[in-house]
């Protein structure tokens, strides 16, 4: 069985998330495409294996939440928590993303084409992201590991208590957050940015964007600095 | 010439304890973090006593007459509810804040009596999953080590939205615990202060919550009970909110409920007692008429089997206990048990500060008895066989002391213990618990004397 459809306005989400997790990965899936989403909740949550998932529509929250080794496309818009958790594998958003895009992410690649909402990439622990537009505000907070690239502006308090995470931002940066700091470039991240533009099939110039990471003046306690407590 | 009489007149508002915190403000400009619940007098189960059978009722015999113990959990939406031999589980506790050893004596001692045990901040360790029968997986706001393939280990899942000790805030845990394993665990540089933030990355309110607890049934395929974890505040609706977004199991944690590492203002000053607090969730319960679909587990400073009994005729169907399992490991002895000998740790307590029956430095990280620690040398004072031992013994002592409890009221089922079995000795309980003053019909708030 190589193709599968399901349409969302015939058959219950419960039916096709349970056979993407009980019997695809057994009977070698290799492309399900999942039509009328209208924005439900939870699409193809909790995925455990290599299947490309394209979903033709607008997805609801969490749509390829804690996702592990899947592909997934919304060809439309994302809600909140898109990718949340994920493991590993990739997400492609191809509109816009709502808050919390890539939430505590510990691996694969998000690429959202449009702009991400509120705190994108937030508590980030070892996915990469790829926004092709702007991000809101507090995006990357407590952000641990991985990458972020943000094509277009942040919002405000990027970064804010960054651990060891590293954003490269080409627009503006509204403010940076506690203990996130404008670092030079170096050619490392040059490569890494395009590394990360050319697996998101964007074209920028890496020279254009700046790297934030952490200054590392939170890591302990500080009393110097107590709003940041 | 006589001397001059020395005035020991202690002021009330600024006492010793009060010059002594003042004092530690100005010389170190940073509020004190440490470990346990609160200290201050509470008013507590202590505060109510039951009604045995005599004319009225008619008892059990003490020993012999069967009363049942099984509790289940998780009946409203989970395909595969908990079941459990006593109404009594293990709090969640991180890896991280204990040691491995513990971890596992947690999980044996919890399996060999018939319940569960619960992960923490930081993910679930091999040990213990191995060694627990049952383990709910907590999922909380700092998602650390949060991962799909221990959701699918886990039989249940907790989400946790606050803890008793310190509602509304995050989580520290100092760097002297962040070792090259937990640091793994939880993707941060080893050695730093880690911080563990107090709202979760993906949601922020009850409607969102809905979606969220969607998505781990979606993600389970509807087989796992899902918990909701509140620390106590506003309680009723805490509840009620907690009901609306599809919990099958709510968990409410009282401000006794202890902590590895939190402000000491958070601890004392943040929250409502627990007597207070499961009095509002079964009010909760009741007005929504989800007494017995949705299940109530009770936690912060349950210590003895009429603790138990107290919480279960309040209305809980389970309790959940930290600070009592940890004393009994050992937390606060005076010796700890390595090779064959029980070794004295009172210099260890005074190298932190403190005294045998007085430690609340889980924080350091330098538990002298080998419980709150990564150390590699001073876990090696709690073996997993040691802990689950004495564990074990604690957890049946409170099982049989809530059975004959029950027994002595007339229950052949513990969860037929109920809030017209209790009265309470003090006024403040009589309100909070809304039961009688003992040897009156009168509840503050509610009837006449
Ligand atoms: S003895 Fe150990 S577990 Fe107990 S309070 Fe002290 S440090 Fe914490």
């Amino acid at each position: 069985m190589d193709s599968l459809n399901f349409d969302l306005a015939e058959i219950p989400l419960r039916t096709v998330n349970t056979f993407l997790h009980k019997e695809a990965p057994g009977q070698s899936v290799k492309k399900v495409v999942i039509t009328n989403p209208d924005g439900a909740h939870n699409i193809a949550v909790g995925l455990d294996f290599p299947v490309d998932i394209e979903v033709v529509g607008h997805a609801g929250y969490y749509a390829g939440g804690m996702n592990k080794t899947a592909s997934i496309t919304v060809t439309g818009s994302a809600g909140t928590g898109v990718a949340e958790n994920m493991m590993s594998g990739r997400v492609h958003v191809k509109g816009f993303a709502s808050n919390g895009a890539g939430a505590s992410a510990h691996g694969g690649l998000l690429v959202i084409d449009g702009d991400a909402g509120l705190r994108c990439g937030i508590s980030l622990k070892g996915g990469d992201i790829v926004v092709g537009g702007s991000v809101g505000s507090f995006s990357a907070f407590m952000a641990q590991a991985g990458r972020m690239v943000i094509c277009g502006d942040a919002g405000d308090a990027l970064g804010d208590s960054l651990y060891e995470a590293v954003l490269y931002v080409k627009g503006n940066i509204k403010s940076l957050g506690a203990d996130a700091q404008i670092e030079p470039m170096s050619a490392a991240d040059l490569a890494t940015v395009k590394e990360l533009l050319a697996a998101a099939g964007m074209d920028h110039d890496p020279k254009d964007f700046k790297r934030v990471a952490s200054a590392r003046s939170l890591y302990h306690w500080n009393a110097d600095a107590n709003q940041e407590y | 010439m006589s001397e001059k009489p020395i005035s020991r007149e202690e002021s009330f508002g600024y006492d010793r304890k009060t010059i002594d915190y003042i004092r530690n403000a100005a010389a170190h400009g940073l509020y004190e973090i440490r470990g346990m619940g609160a200290k201050r007098k509470l008013p507590n189960f202590d505060d109510l006593v039951f009604l045995g059978a005599s004319l009225s009722r008619y008892a059990l015999e003490g020993y012999r007459e069967k009363c049942s113990t099984k509790t289940i959990l998780g009946t409203r939406y989970a395909k595969k509810p908990i079941e459990l031999d006593i109404p009594i589980t293990i709090a969640g506790m991180s890896f991280g804040s204990l040691s491995a050893n513990v971890k596992e004596a947690l999980g044996r001692a919890a399996t060999e009596v018939g319940t569960s045990t619960t992960t923490g901040d930081g993910g679930m360790t091999p040990e213990e999953r191995q060694s627990s029968k049952t383990l709910v997986y907590q999922c909380l706001p700092s998602r650390y080590g949060f991962n799909p393939d221990d959701v699918r280990r886990a039989d249940a899942i907790e989400v946790v939205i606050g803890q008793g000790a310190k509602p509304g805030g995050g989580g520290m845990l100092l760097g002297q615990k962040v070792s090259a394993r937990v640091a793994g665990m939880r993707t941060l540089p080893e050695g730093i202060d880690q911080r563990s933030a107090c709202r979760h990355p993906d949601w922020t309110g009850p409607d969102d919550l809905a979606i969220k607890i969607q998505e781990l049934r979606e993600m389970t395929d509807w087989e796992k009970p899902i918990y909701v974890k509140v620390g106590a505040t506003r309680t009723f609706n805490d509840v009620k909110l907690a009901v609306h977004a599809g919990a099958d199991v709510v968990v409410v944690d009282g401000m006794q409920g202890g902590t590895a590492a939190t402000q000491t203002c958070f601890i004392e000053h943040i929250g409502i007692p627990t007597l207070a607090a499961v009095r509002q969730a079964v009010d909760a319960l009741e007005d929504l008429d989800m007494k017995g679909k949705v299940q109530l587990i009770v936690s912060g400073g349950i210590r003895t089997g009429p603790d138990v009994a107290k919480a279960l005729a309040m209305g809980a169907d389970a309790v959940a206990i930290g600070q009592g399992v940890l004393i009994a490991l050992g937390c606060n002895h005076d010796s700890y048990f390595q090779n064959g000998e029980h070794r004295p740790a009172s210099a260890d307590y005074s190298a932190l500060g403190t005294a045998p029956g007085f430690c609340h430095h889980c924080h350091t990280g330098k538990c002298p008895v080998g419980i709150t620690t990564q150390d590699a040398m001073l876990e090696q004072r709690l073996t997993p066989e040691f802990g689950a031992k004495h564990l074990k013994n604690y957890l049946k002592t409170l099982n049989m002391e809530l059975t004959t409890i029950a027994r002595a009221c007339g229950k052949q089922n513990v969860h037929h213990l109920e809030r017209e079995d209790l009265v309470a000795l003090t006024l403040e309980a009589a309100a909070m618990a809304k039961v009688p003053l003992a040897g009156t019909s009168w509840i503050p708030g509610v009837g006449n004397i």
